[in-house]
Order: C-alpha cells, then sequence, then structure tokens
C-alpha cells in the first residue's frame, strides 16, 4: 500500500493549524475531566469493578440456609487441590458429630492458604456437597503470612450462605416420607 | 529587634537584606519547583481523561488536601533512594555535572524583579540590580548547556552520549534565536536594566511589550521551550528514543538535581518571559513602585500569579505537541527564528528611529 503523502502549503508548514488542533483536542478533554468529572479512572479501594457471574475468585466455605456448615470433611477437594493449599483436620472416629442432622461428620479444622491458592476451582468442581465456592474476592491481603491461612470460621463467614439445596436434609425427608423409618436394606 | 537593623551600617544592611532575599527565592523557588511537578503530573491526567495523584495528603492523616502531599513524598523518595554510580563512568565529571546544570538555572533568578518594594524605597526587590541584566543572564543560561553535555559524555554510556549531543547543539543554536528576540525590546525601552523593563510596561494592561512586539515573544517563548529542553524540544532526554537522554545513568540524588534544574530552568525562563513582555511585578491596571508594606506583597503576589500562568502554558504544550524531528528543530530555529528576529530587529530600528526624529 502506498500513502500519498501531500505536499503541505506554507500555512500547515507554519504548525500554526496542528497546534491549534492539538489545543481544540486538549482543551476538549481537560474541560471533560475537569469540568464534567468523565475521567476514566476508578478510584480502585472506594469503587471496585462488579464482577461477572462465573468469575473465579478465593474459594470459601459456604453454610446452609440453616446455618450450618455443609462441608462433610471427605477431603475431596484436599486431594485434588493442584497447590496443595487445602489442609483439611478431619473429626477422627470418636471425634465430634456434624452440626445438622443425618450428616455424617464435619471438619474439625479447614485451612486454605490464600498464598498457595491458584484460584483454579478444581476443589469446587470435585466437591460432592457444594460446600465450597470460588467467591468474587480477588484482593486478599494480610499483614503476615500467617494470616493469609483461613481457617474454618474466617471461611464460613467470609462464604456466606449458599442457597442451593442441603444434601442430607433432603436425604432425611425423603426417609421420612417412607413409611419405615430408617430405610432398611438398600433401597432408595 | 528589627527597629535597630536601620541603624546599621548601609553595606552591613545591604548584605543583610540580600542574604534574606537570596534565602527567600531560594526557598520559593525550590516550592515551585515541587508544586510544578504535581502540577504537570495533575494537569497531564486531566488531559488525558485521568485523575492523577489525588491520594497523598498531610501525613499521618487521611486530609487528601488535592494531593499536594505529593510534593513531600516525591522528594523524600529521592532523598531516601540509594545513590548508585556505575563503575564504569568519568566519576568527578559524573558528580560535577548536576550541580553544573543546577547552579546557572538559579543564578538566572538573581536578576528578576519579582517585586517593586517592600515599603522601603531603598530596598528594591531584586536580588542583584544589574543594569546588564539581560547579558548578565544569557551568559549564565549558555552556561547550562555544560552540565548537560559533561553528564552525557562523563556516563560513557552511547544513550547519554547522544543527548549531550543533541541538547549542545539544540541549546546552541536556539541561544542566537532567543538573543536576537530580545533586542527589539531593548531598542524600544532603551535600557538593559530589567528594573527599567518593568518600568517601561508599568502603565497597565495596554503597554505591556507583548502586544508591542508578539513576534518577539513568540520566538522567545519557543527558544525557551528548546532552552529549557521541554516537549515539543526535549532531544537530549527523548524518553522513548534515547532512554532518558544524558541523565540515563544518574539516579536519586544526583538525577533529583536534573530535575530540579529542569523545573528551575522552567521558572526562571517563565520569571524572564513575564518580566520582559509581561509586565513583570505590575498588576494588569498600572502601578507605581509600592511605598507599602502591603502594596509591596500585592505586587508580589501579581508577580507569582503571572509565572504560575506561564508555567501553565509551558506544562499544557508538553502534552499538546508532540516532539520534533531533529532536523525539523535544527530547520525552525536556524533557517525560519533567525531571519524572522533579525527581520523584527530591522523594522523595530526604523519604526523606533523614525517615531524619535
Amino acid at each position: 500500500m502506498v500513502v500519498d503523502r501531500k505536499p503541505l502549503n506554507w500555512w500547515e508548514r507554519s504548525y500554526l493549524p496542528a497546534i491549534a488542533g492539538g489545543f481544540r483536542v486538549t482543551w476538549r478533554h481537560f474541560a471533560n475531566t475537569v469540568f464534567r468529572r468523565k475521567s476514566v479512572t476508578m478510584q480502585y479501594p472506594e469503587e471496585k469493578w462488579v464482577m461477572p457471574e462465573g468469575y473465579r475468585g478465593a474459594p470459601y466455605l459456604v453454610s446452609d440456609v440453616d446455618g450450618h456448615t455443609k462441608c462433610v470433611s471427605c477431603q475431596l477437594c484436599e486431594f485434588i487441590c493442584p497447590p496443595k493449599a487445602i489442609l483439611i483436620t478431619p473429626p477422627g472416629p470418636a471425634g465430634m458429630a456434624a452440626d445438622r442432622p443425618n450428616a455424617e461428620k464435619m471438619p474439625r479444622e479447614f485451612e486454605i492458604n490464600m498464598l498457595r491458592c491458584i484460584f483454579c476451582g478444581l476443589c469446587q468442581e470435585v466437591c460432592p456437597e457444594e460446600a465450597i465456592f470460588l467467591q468474587k474476592d480477588y484482593s486478599l491481603t494480610g499483614l503476615a503470612r500467617g494470616e493469609m491461612i483461613y481457617n474454618k470460621e474466617k471461611l464460613l463467614k467470609l462464604g456466606g450462605v449458599d442457597t442451593g439445596i442441603q444434601k442430607w436434609k433432603q436425604k432425611l425427608d425423603e426417609a421420612r416420607e417412607q413409611e419405615v423409618f430408617p430405610v432398611q436394606g438398600s433401597a432408595s | 529587634m528589627f527597629e535597630s537593623v536601620q541603624y546599621w551600617d548601609p553595606a552591613a544592611q545591604f548584605v543583610l537584606f540580600s542574604a534574606l532575599k537570596i534565602l527567600v527565592v531560594f526557598g520559593v523557588t525550590l516550592v515551585f519547583v515541587s508544586l510544578s511537578v504535581v502540577a504537570e503530573r495533575r494537569v497531564s491526567a486531566w488531559i488525558q481523561d485521568r485523575v492523577g495523584p489525588n491520594r497523598v495528603g498531610i501525613p499521618f492523616t487521611n486530609i487528601r488536601f488535592l494531593g499536594l502531599g505529593q510534593m513531600l513524598a516525591d522528594g523524600l523518595k529521592f532523598l531516601l533512594k540509594e545513590d548508585f554510580t556505575p563503575n564504569y563512568v568519568r566519576t568527578v565529571y559524573f558528580w560535577l555535572a548536576p550541580a553544573i546544570t543546577l547552579i546557572p538555572a538559579f543564578l538566572t533568578l538573581a536578576v528578576i524583579p519579582f517585586g517593586s518594594t517592600l515599603g522601603n524605597p531603598n530596598n528594591r526587590m531584586v536580588i542583584a540590580n544589574l543594569n546588564v541584566g539581560i547579558l548578565y543572564t544569557f551568559g549564565v543560561v549558555s552556561l547550562g548547556v555544560y552540565g548537560i553535555v559533561l553528564a552525557g559524555y562523563a556516563s560513557n554510556s552511547k544513550y547519554p552520549f547522544l543527548g549531550g549531543i543533541r541538547s549542545s547543539a539544540q541549546m546552541i543554536s536556539y541561544e542566537i534565536a532567543m538573543g536576537l528576540s530580545v533586542i527589539p525590546i531593548f531598542l524600544l525601552v532603551g535600557s538593559l536594566n530589567l528594573g527599567d523593563v518593568v518600568g517601561y510596561q508599568s502603565g497597565g494592561l495596554h503597554t505591556w511589550l507583548v502586544w508591542k512586539q508578539p513576534l518577539a515573544f513568540f520566538i522567545f517563548l519557543i527558544a525557551a521551550f528548546a532552552e529549557t529542553n521541554r516537549l515539543p524540544f526535549d532531544m537530549p532526554e527523548s524518553e522513548s528514543e534515547l532512554i532518558g537522554g544524558y541523565h540515563t545513568e544518574y539516579s536519586s540524588m544526583k538525577f533529583a538535581l536534573f530535575f530540579l534544574g529542569e523545573y528551575a530552568n522552567m521558572i526562571a525562563s517563565c520569571s524572564m518571559m513575564v518580566t520582559l513582555f509581561f509586565g513583570g511585578w505590575t498588576p494588569p491596571w498600572g502601578a507605581e513602585a509600592a511605598t507599602t508594606l502591603w502594596a509591596g506583597l500585592g505586587h508580589l503576589a501579581c508577580f507569582l500569579v503571572k509565572v504560575i500562568g506561564m508555567m501553565l502554558l509551558f506544562i499544557w504544550v508538553r502534552w499538546m505537541l508532540p516532539r520534533f524531528r531533529y532536523d525539523q528543530l535544527m530547520d525552525l530555529g536556524w533557517r525560519r527564528f533567525i531571519p524572522i528576529a533579525l527581520f523584527n530587529i530591522l523594522v523595530t530600528a526604523f519604526v523606533v528611529a523614525l517615531w524619535q526624529r
């Protein structure tokens, strides 16, 4: 492609039209920013982006609508976690019972090291209980490494309430609808 | 305590007042430099639809104060950074160059009349009331190029060297246009003393020399851009081509001195333009030398406002125009401005000669 270079006339060669044009453009932007407040800058820590649905931020544990922990300490997420960021302490054979009816157990401690976590979402994908979700937080800060290891209490608080299914409660309700309770044999 | 000063020996009084004026001018210039750095960043941001530094306020509080705390933060940053000298530089010149750049910039301010008096008619608000003021200025300003050339040479590295070479060529060629452009002023005024130049323009807005000599002002302004290495003529620096030019190898306080020198130069040339073309310290409605303290302070404020206006022009132009190509720059200096300035001298000389007959 050949670009046609038109010879400039003397008026254009005096640089004055270019300077006037430059002033017009800069003044327009200046006036827009200063008088009409149309700057493109977002005042970040005060205002933040609205994250789209499906955004993969930090993984947090969620509670069900009754305020119970959904996690049953199956440790699937711990095993799949590529950077080994999750550490679950199961209750053990004679450990504490789950805080909701019919569920077998709940973790005694559930820690995610947010310095290791890569926000990949495998824990959410593998979870049979829908107890852990990648949420919309992306800017996690702390003053020490220890602060960045989030424990169960903190994760549950940050995770909030999930309005999805309550698997064990549902199973319990289904079972109660049966004539015989508890259900005998392997019938569903 | 202060009353006893008037019984002192006149020479001692002169020394005292000169020292005071030097200190105040130096301090005000330093504050102005840091203010203009912040102003530069804010104005550039506004022109580019951004916000600019608006966070840093008064330390240890949540008061933002328009982001003016950035001045302190910038200065502190330069002070605390590691002062690094690369091992391949020519050390003596490397250390000397920033000082040589900075000193002429401040020396120029000595002859600028930045106010009339503060009540006492014997104590004029100018550090050195030279009767060759403008010659002194040109003499000192041309020293400024040595610092930059020396920095380019001492850095012993190719980009600073190119920057130094460009700077010497550019500054020397624009010095001529600058010198020629102010000759008509002195043909009209009939004196080289900058105080007399201000006196000539003290009748108010219509007596300002910018109306009588717009061509001279125009050439002086553009030459001032070139002399202070500002865009559109920042060849010696040209970040995108020479990664900073002559100060590529400099860091910390030595870089800060170059920075300071550049902005002090800007302030000096703005003050010079205000003095030569915009009536110096006289307000737009005209004024005689002040007889009271308050009138004197008013004149100082008037001068500062005019200088701030010129600084804003400098800043605005930087973000408005792209950099000139090197040959265009030289072409503009030698083949346009020098002939125009000569023509302007001739016409002015004819008019003055006819007028006085």
